[in-house]
Formats: structure tokens, sequence, C-alpha cells
């Protein structure tokens, strides 16, 4: 019995001993999208924390991920049809997020094993998520969603992007574009050593509409025929005033 | 400058919008089409999501023809009676035109057709008008500017005529009514105004006076696009105000500028250069239907954040 009760003991203290911890920052925790919105960067920094002073082993990665909300999407595929360019067919993305960056202290293939990515869905292919898709070549879409998004600035991927100072510090800056949409954007932060994930920590970025982009955009979804009755308003007078202007102008 | 637009989620530089919204009024009041059919174009270009630009053009259209229309009505060239007449024709057109605009939503391709129906409408009206104008500067050059004669046709032989004292006109109401609802027809499925086609149909159809015609189509487009503004940003919510106030601004002013240069050139130069511009932009749809694209695939998001 004490002799199990002491293995046990061994075991826990070994891996206590082991335990690294992710203690992190983030520069600012929210973003406010204001009518002057220009894309935003977010310093993500933070430290290893060790119960023991670490042994001799295998170097330590780190893996940030940053993910937007995710929403369905629509990809179309144009063919020649009877010589113009027609949208033949189409595959529906379950969710894919409207942005989505992974940043990496070393290449993802050497900090990140290919389990622990199907495990976690850490690179953009296992981000995506597409089940039931009826056409074969599935990947083609997929494949074309990255590119058109990764073209607009919206998925990045980033490896060697953190620095990592003595296995402790780490530190990197994640530029959030100036088409951002609204919503809580998950942070994800993995320590990994040899591919496997030793410590994980989650936390979220909430991008906000906040002044006049606010109230129009409550405004619109609460009250939409007062909105469009405004935009109408306005229109009139814009028109009018302009007219009146230009008369007076003329006189 | 950028700007963040509520509506639309993208950010753009404030001064590309003004001055496409100057561009698009200068042809407003010059020509009296609202312009629906060359600024959604360009706000695609731009990076404005498709929803977006359709939904707020017409609401830029509202302001950039009532701007213009003020100036028409001052120098009298608007024939309300005919305006009235044409707006109903109009509304229940594009009442119809949502009915089929859905049946084919549902069948998919909808935006192929749209682009089909551009060019099938542009290229056509754009032509003949092009034929018909420089026709009538070379008469109007060898006779020394004879007022051309009225033909009477099949138009004037139908029930329910009414005098339209500003254009001159003793006619029935049943050929307004019809265009109008052709054009309403149209304006929904195409998310314009539809003065390019309203404009030539008063002309070669009801034999109005160019000068009467464009304060007229002007009065029926404001009416048109003011409902569908309402219906975008009831339905879809995709009308955004900063965006449109943007446009207005620009375009407002455009438009005076347009109107004053409109009353210094003849009438048949008037003609011919919006038909150039309409084949300009048919030209470009056409080309974009042929030739193949960049980027074969295209996002569509649909639904709500999980």
């Amino acid at each position: 019995m004490t002799r199990w009760l002491s293995l046990w003991l061994f075991i826990a203290l070994g891996f206590a001993a082991a335990a690294e911890e992710i203690v992190m920052g983030l520069s600012q925790d929210e973003v406010a999208i204001t009518a002057s919105f220009d894309g935003s960067d977010i310093l993500i920094f933070g430290a290893v924390k060790r119960t023991v002073a670490s042994e001799p082993l295998p170097p330590l990665g780190v893996v940030i991920t940053v993910s937007g909300p995710r929403t369905p999407v629509i990809v179309r595929h144009k063919e020649r049809r009877f010589g113009i360019w027609v949208n033949t067919s189409f595959v529906e993305v379950d969710a894919a997020p409207s942005f989505y960056a992974v940043a990496s202290s070393a290449p993802l293939s050497e900090v990140l094993s290919e389990t622990e990515n199907l495990r976690h869905s850490v690179t953009l292919n296992r981000a995506i998520r597409s089940i039931g898709a009826e056409v074969d070549n599935t990947a083609d879409y997929t494949e074309a969603l990255i590119r058109i998004r990764s073209n607009d600035d919206l998925y990045k991927v980033a490896e060697g992007a953190i620095d990592f100072d003595e296995e402790t510090l780490f530190r990197t800056s994640i530029s959030l574009p100036a088409n951002l949409v609204e919503g809580n954007y998950a942070t994800r932060i993995f320590l990994t050593r040899e591919g496997a994930i030793v410590d994980r920590y989650d936390t979220v970025i909430a991008v906000q509409k906040v002044g006049v982009e606010r109230w129009l955009f409550n405004l619109s979804r609460e009250q939409p025929a007062v909105y469009g009755g405004l935009s109408l308003l306005l229109a009139i007078a814009a028109g009018w005033a302009a007219s009146a202007g230009f008369a007076a102008f003329r006189r | 400058m950028q700007l963040y637009l509520p509506i639309a989620e993208v950010s753009v530089n404030a001064f590309l919008l003004l001055g496409l919204g100057g561009l698009v009024g200068m042809l407003s009041g010059m020509f009296g089409v609202g312009g629906g059919f060359l600024i959604t174009p360009l706000l695609f270009m731009a990076g404005i999501p498709p929803a977006v630009a359709v939904a707020t053009s017409a609401n830029q259209i509202v302001a950039s023809s009532f701007s213009a229309l003020l100036s028409h009505l001052r120098r009298r060239t608007v024939d309300i009676p005919m305006g009235v007449v044409l707006l109903i024709g109009g509304l229940i057109g594009s009442a119809l035109g949502v009915v089929v605009f859905n049946i084919l939503k549902a069948q998919g391709q909808v935006d192929l057709l749209v682009k089909l129906c551009y060019v099938v409408f542009l290229g056509t009206v754009g032509a003949l008008m092009l034929v018909e104008s420089l026709r009538a500067l070379q008469r109007s050059r060898r006779s020394g500017g004879a007022p051309v004669r009225r033909k009477h046709n099949w138009v004037h032989n139908l029930p329910f005529k009414m005098k339209f004292r500003v254009s001159g006109l003793y006619i029935s109401v049943i050929p307004p009514l019809l265009v109008g609802l052709l054009v309403g027809v149209l304006a929904a499925i195409m998310g314009v105004g539809g003065g390019f086609i309203m404009v030539p149909a008063m002309i070669y159809l009801l034999g109005m006076p160019t000068k009467v015609v464009i304060g007229t189509s002007l009065f029926q487009i404001i009416f048109v696009t003011a409902f569908t503004t309402m219906l975008h940003a009831t339905t879809n919510y995709t009308v955004d105000m900063v965006l449109a106030l943007l446009l207005i601004i620009g375009g407002v002013i455009g438009a005076q500028v347009g109107a004053r240069v409109g009353t210094m050139m003849k009438a048949e130069q008037l003609r011919i250069l919006l038909a150039v511009l309409v084949l300009a932009v048919c030209g470009q749809l056409a080309f974009d239907l042929l030739l193949r694209p960049t980027e074969l695939y295209s996002l569509e998001r649909v639904g709500v954040a999980i």
C-alpha cells in the first residue's frame, strides 16, 4: 500500500516538476471600431511559468491563433458555358472564421505534431470546417476560400513570427485589417514540446463598433423602417440643400 | 482619409467615394438617368459588398435625382401629369419585378441573369440612341436646324387620351403606363432606377421633347428608388447611411454642375454622349462575361456567426 502511494506521489510530483504554464498579456483586449477605424495591431505577449527549474529537455515552442467569428460561406466556382463565364458549382463551407491568424516561434511542422493539429484545429485547413459537401474536389474550394481571404489580409500564417527569448518570454504582434467584422475573436496560445502540447491558454479579444457606428448599426437592425426613412430624409434634405445653395450662388 | 462603414463593414477612402458620387451626380443632372447602372459596378470595384452597393446606390439616386429635379422644376421642364402616369405603371412593374426576381433567385444564377440583362438592354438602347442621334445631328446640319415633324403612328390611335401640356402631347395613357411598367420590372430585377431605358422610351416611343424627358424621368425615378431603398432597408438591412451620405454629398454637387452643363449643350450632343457612355458600360460588362476571370472562385457569406 505505501509502495503504491509513494509511486503515485512520485508520478504526481514528477508531473508537477515538468509543469510549465502560460502567463499571458494583451496590449488590448478590446478593439473599438470607430468611424476612422483603419486596422489595429495587437501585441500578444507572455511568459512560461515553471514550478521547478527546467532540466535539460527538448526545446519549447509557442503557437498563437486568433480567430474571428465563424460563419457559413458559399464558395462558387465559375466555368465556361456557351462562351461566357458562369457560376456552375458551389460548396457550402459550414464554418469559416471571418479572420484567422496563426503565428509560431518556429516552422509549424517543427513545433506542432499532426495529431495535436487535428485535435486542436490549429492550422488554416483545420480551422475551416466543411462536412457533407457533394462535390468531389472539395479541397479546391477550401483552397480558394483561403486564397481569397489571404489576399484580403484576413487569413495569415506567420511562421517564426513569435519572439521566444530564453524559452521563457514570448511576444508577437497580430495586425487586424480595416475590413474587420464585429464579434469575439478567440485567441489561443499553445506551449509545445516536440510537437506535443504542454499547456494551452484561451482568451477573447472583443471587437465592437462604438459611437455613431454602433448607433447606426443597431438602428438599422432594430428599427429598419425608421432607419430607411431617415436615409431617405437625409437624401431629400441633401438634394434640396445643394439645389438651394447653387441657386443662391448663381444669383 | 479612411472611413469605416458601419453596415458594409469595410474601410474605404472617403475622397474616393465623394468622387464617385460627384461623377454619377453629374451624369444624373446632364442626362436625367439615375446613374444606378454606373454607380453599382463602381462600388463593387471599390470593395463594397454587392448587396450593400445595390441598396445604398438606390438611396444615393434619390438624393441626386431630387437635387436635379429641383433645377428642372425651376426651368419648368417637368411634365408632372406624365410623370404620375409613368409612376403608376412603374410601381406596378416593380412589384411584378420583385416576384420575378425571387423566382429566379430560387433557381440560382440570378447574378448571371442580371448581368445579361444589363448587357442586352444597355447594348440595344445605347446602339439605337447613338444611331438615331447621329442621324438627327446630320439632319439638323443639312437643313439648318429645321424642327422635325412628329410622325403619327399607332401610339396615337389608342383610347383614354389625355393632354400633357408641358410635353405638347395629346395621347392615350396606355403607352406611358406600359413604358412605366416595363421600366419598373427591369428596375427591380437590375437594381437601378431605369432612367437609361425610360429616357429613350419617352423620346422614341412617346415622342416627348428631350428637354422635358429628363425632368420627367427624374420625377419618376425618385419615387421608384425611394421605394427600393425602403424595401432593402427593411428586408435585407443593406442600406449603409454613412456610405450613402458620402455619395450624396458628392452627388448633389455633381448633379447641379451636370444640370448646368446639360442646358448648355444641344439635345443631339447630349444623346450621343449618353449613348457612348451606355455602350462603354455594356462593353465592360460583356468583357467580364467573355474573358477568363483571374479568380474562378467567389465567396458569399451566409447566415449568422456561430
